[in-house]
């Protein structure tokens, strides 16, 4: 347990991905089974315990050091698992701590009401750092920056196999995962990828512009609208029915209206969108939909959600995957055809004859709902990764506006001595009369490193007042901002929210005063 | 004297050692211990920022906190200087002073006041564990103890320093080709941490930003080991690579770390406890390292010395009057100028 708490406390303070990864594969290397395989589950969000609910930590707390210091303590530190996990002492006595694969089986065959008084005698046991991991546990909250993809390149990395490999074979194991640690370290067998709803790594696109078009010959292509929705996987078998999004994470908590609709078994790769009758919502709308692990009879009622397929590999138990594109559309606009499909549509082919006439459709398809377009070879079969050829995305231009600095903060790691996370605004009329600046949004990229080292020194000479680590910047310098869309948003105080922004430029020859107005911005909104 | 024996009973503590807006003043002796500004006649307990300034013109402090003075305020020359070892006595005024250890950095005291058969500690700032730099903390027993409050919360519960090196040393094992940048206080913590590292069986060299040298150099001629240190500015085709490097906290977010191998941010202070304090600070490494002590350290020592009055100083006072009333103790908060954080 000890080793798991260091794993997480060094994750937490981490904020480098390669270094994550390092840090999870020394502890996955170095810890026995079955613990690695617990810890393995933990963070991919795969262990599911009666839960500690705060009242419980709260009664622990008073109970040690009493109401009034309880209180000044929890104040002070704001977060109550480590409020409590600070203030308990480790008592000698109590013996040594137990390994996490104890911890987690003899919670899974605890009672509810037995909880309280076996995680007393476990904080006794552990120091402050595995008593905050243990609680943090019991809480359900890790919170240590580490998606299920990372932690599953982490164990990749120990066979020295791709990513991939491990998604392939990830949804028909179940925690502590010994056929798989007895696969990449041990030189075991592969573990065969036959469970029910299994998720099969997708093909994803290179980017591409006019020019490079113009090299490829239009008829060996197909055109699709991009979706401004999330990429997801759809998989049905043996009465298993899941949703996954790109990355392999399990959503269908969050989109029981999908799961509920399914009544076919096949693995298709298809956009996630919220749907209203026919009309495609803003990004924004499916937005509130994700990163929930439930969600609201009045969310499902007010962002009905909905895919809209583009590609099938598996059918009737049929792997299509060595097919080409051609073929399988075939399969599914026929598999489509014939029957409802509720919650499911096709995502139409964009006929085209030539590079030019594709371009004026994806100009004239600037409406909501739409990103770009994808490119696929009509001989393409489906691989695993982004394999440089076959599939492309042919991105609209951004949308640009010229923005004020008004804030920077330092960044992470290597960045952990520049400012490198902007917060700009445009100009709006002030309630005395005059104009004022109205953050619109924050970018921490777009910028080369020169440029980089440049607008570093450019806040630390016009820092007009600091925050802790934000520093306020003279309103003096235009960034030209790059987003892909627009939409009204209350949580802004300027009333609305950029698609991932990024700094396009920076606008050394343009007065501040020039700078867009949101007012101006509004009027991109679709 | 027979006025002792005429007036057995103690006067009012207060009418004698109160807070003025210059600082702690003892009016029967005309001093001030650790006062704010620069003063007549200064009882200095130990040469951190907040609590030794310059100019005064008369100065006593333990030979070792008069060195530091002398360091870092460019001799001056114009304070006369009086040396008073540990343990040793002399009068001022009607006052009888004398200094005790507090085991907080080199030379560090508690001011022992006594007059008219009552005695008053004032404990600078102090910790219990023990510190290769310097004595440890003497409880003296006395009518009133004033406590410093850093970290007088329940949730500061310091770790061994053992294991926050080992923490460190982990991490070096772990990045092999990163920069150890390690963000600590330029008296005191520094020389503290580098002996601690050489406890742990850390031999190679530690590196050092120019400012911490002086300091380095004045705790080396009172006898203390740190073995192969070098300030960063000699190092010729170095990399820096497994390196650790100690250097002021404000350096790690500062142009200066450019030139580290993707450095990792290490910081020591006993505030690394609290998780969003650390990240406040941007450490990636916290390591929880503190000079003053922690919650166990000032209720033990509220034990120890057996005050029946204890005034409670610069931190978080509350708690710790609340602790102490709860024992029986006449405690309160005593408001003084001048006071910082920052180094703990």
């Amino acid at each position: 347990m000890q080793a798991f708490a260091r794993l997480l406390d060094s994750l937490s303070f981490e904020p480098a991905r390669t270094a994550k990864l390092r840090l999870i594969e020394t502890y996955l290397r170095d810890a026995p089974d079955p613990d690695r395989g617990w810890a393995l589950a933990a963070l991919t969000d795969g262990l599911d315990f009666p839960a500690a609910k705060p009242a419980l930590l709260r009664g622990f707390g008073q109970e040690k050091i009493g109401a009034e210091l309880f209180v000044l303590s929890y104040d002070y530190v704001g977060d109550l698992a480590e409020t409590l996990a600070l203030i308990w002492e480790t008592d000698p006595a109590a013996g040594p701590p137990l390994t996490l694969g104890e911890v987690v089986e003899t919670l899974q065959s605890a009672t509810r009401a037995q909880t309280p008084a076996i995680l007393k005698r476990w904080l006794d046991t552990l120091d402050a750092t595995g008593r905050w991991a243990l609680l943090k546990l019991m809480t359900g909250a890790l919170r240590v920056g580490v998606s299920a993809r990372l932690a599953k390149q982490a164990v990749a990395n120990l066979g020295n196999q791709p990513v991939d490999a491990v998604e392939e074979v990830w949804h028909g194991l179940e925690a502590p995962y010994r056929p798989l640690f007895d696969w990449l370290m041990r030189d075991g067998p592969q573990p065969r990828s036959n469970a029910g709803g299994a998720f099969l790594p997708p093909m994803l696109a290179n980017p591409i512009d006019r020019a490079e078009l113009d090299t490829f010959d239009p008829a060996h292509f197909r055109a699709e609208w991009k979706w401004d929705g999330i990429r997801v996987q759809v998989s049905a078998s043996g009465g298993v029915k899941r949703l996954y999004s790109r990355a392999g994470e399990d959503v269908s908590g969050a989109f029981p209206d999908i799961i509920d609709a399914i009544d076919f078994e096949g693995v298709f790769d298809g956009e996630l969108l919220v749907r209203r009758e026919t009309v495609v919502a803003p990004f924004n709308d499916l937005q509130q939909r994700l990163n929930r692990k439930t969600v609201t009879p009045r969310l499902l009622r007010e962002h009905p959600a909905h895919v809209r397929l583009y590609d099938v590999l598996r059918l009737a138990g049929e792997d299509l995957r060595a097919l080409s594109f051609d073929e399988r559309r075939a399969r599914l606009e026929s598999w489509m055809t014939g029957r409802e499909r509720p919650r499911f549509d096709l995502s139409p082919l964009v006929n085209f004859d030539d590079w030019a006439h594709l371009a004026r459709q994806r100009e004239e398809m600037r409406a909501d709902g739409i990103e770009g377009l994808m490119l696929k070879r009509g001989n393409s079969a489906y691989l695993a990764g982004r394999p440089k050829g076959p599939w492309f995305k042919w991105k609209r231009d951004p949308m640009l506006a010229d923005c004020v600095l008004m804030y920077a903060q330092r960044g992470h790691g290597k960045r952990s001595s520049f400012y490198s996370d902007f917060t700009f605004g445009c100009w709006r009329d002030a309630a005395d009369g005059g104009r004022e600046l109205a953050p619109v949004g924050k970018a921490y990229f777009g910028f080369t490193d020169e440029e980089l080292r440049w607008l570093d020194k450019w806040v630390r000479d016009h820092t007009v007042n600091r925050f802790g680590p934000v520093r306020e910047v003279e309103s003096g310098l235009v960034l030209e901002v790059a987003f892909d869309g627009i939409a009204r948003s209350s949580r802004h105080k300027s009333g609305v929210a950029l698609r991932f922004p990024r700094i396009h430029r920076i606008r050394r020859d343009k007065p501040a005063v020039e700078a867009d107005t949101v007012e101006a911005l509004l009027q991109l909104l679709p | 004297m027979t006025t002792d024996t005429i007036d057995p009973t103690p006067s009012n503590p207060r009418a004698w050692l109160y807070p003025t807006p210059r600082g702690l003043y003892c009016a029967p002796g005309d001093f001030y211990v650790d006062p704010a500004v620069a003063v007549g006649r200064a009882v200095i307990t130990h040469g951190h920022g907040d609590h030794a300034r310059p100019g005064h013109r008369r100065a006593l402090a333990t030979p070792e906190t008069l060195a530091i003075m002398r360091a870092r305020f460019q001799d001056m020359p114009d304070t006369a200087q009086q040396p008073l070892k540990y343990g040793e006595s002399v009068r001022i005024g009607e006052v009888d002073v004398s200094l005790a250890p507090a085991g907080h950095i080199l030379g560090s005291a508690q001011a022992v006041l006594a007059y008219k058969g009552q005695r008053i500690v004032v404990s600078g700032d102090f910790k219990r564990r023990p510190d290769p730099t310097c004595p440890p903390f003497e409880p003296v027993p006395c009518d009133v103890f004033i406590t410093e409050a850093t970290f007088a919360l329940p949730v500061f519960n310091h770790p061994s320093d053992s294991g926050e090196i080992a923490k460190l040393l982990r991490s070096v094992a772990t990045f092999p080709e990163r920069t150890h940048l390690v963000g600590v206080y330029a008296l005191g913590k520094c020389q503290r941490v580098i002996r601690l590292l050489r406890q742990a069986g850390y031999g190679g060299r530690i590196w050092l930003h120019g400012s911490l040298l002086p300091l380095c150099k004045l705790y080396q001629d009172h006898g203390v080991d740190l073995g192969d240190v070098a300030p960063v500015s000699d190092a010729i085709l170095e990399t820096f690579k497994s390196a650790i490097v100690l250097c002021p906290p404000s350096a790690i977010a500062d142009r200066w770390s450019r030139r580290f191998a993707d450095p990792v941010a290490a910081v020591c202070s006993g505030w690394m406890g609290v998780r969003a304090r650390a990240r406040q600070r941007g450490a990636e490494l916290p390591l929880i390292i503190s000079d003053h002590a922690d919650w166990p350290e000032l209720t033990q020592t509220l034990r120890d010395v057996g005050a029946p009055k204890v005034w409670v100083t610069h931190g978080r006072e509350d708690a710790l009057v609340h602790h102490a009333r709860g024992l029986g103790i006449d405690a309160e908060a005593l408001h003084l100028a001048g006071r910082e954080e920052e180094g703990a």
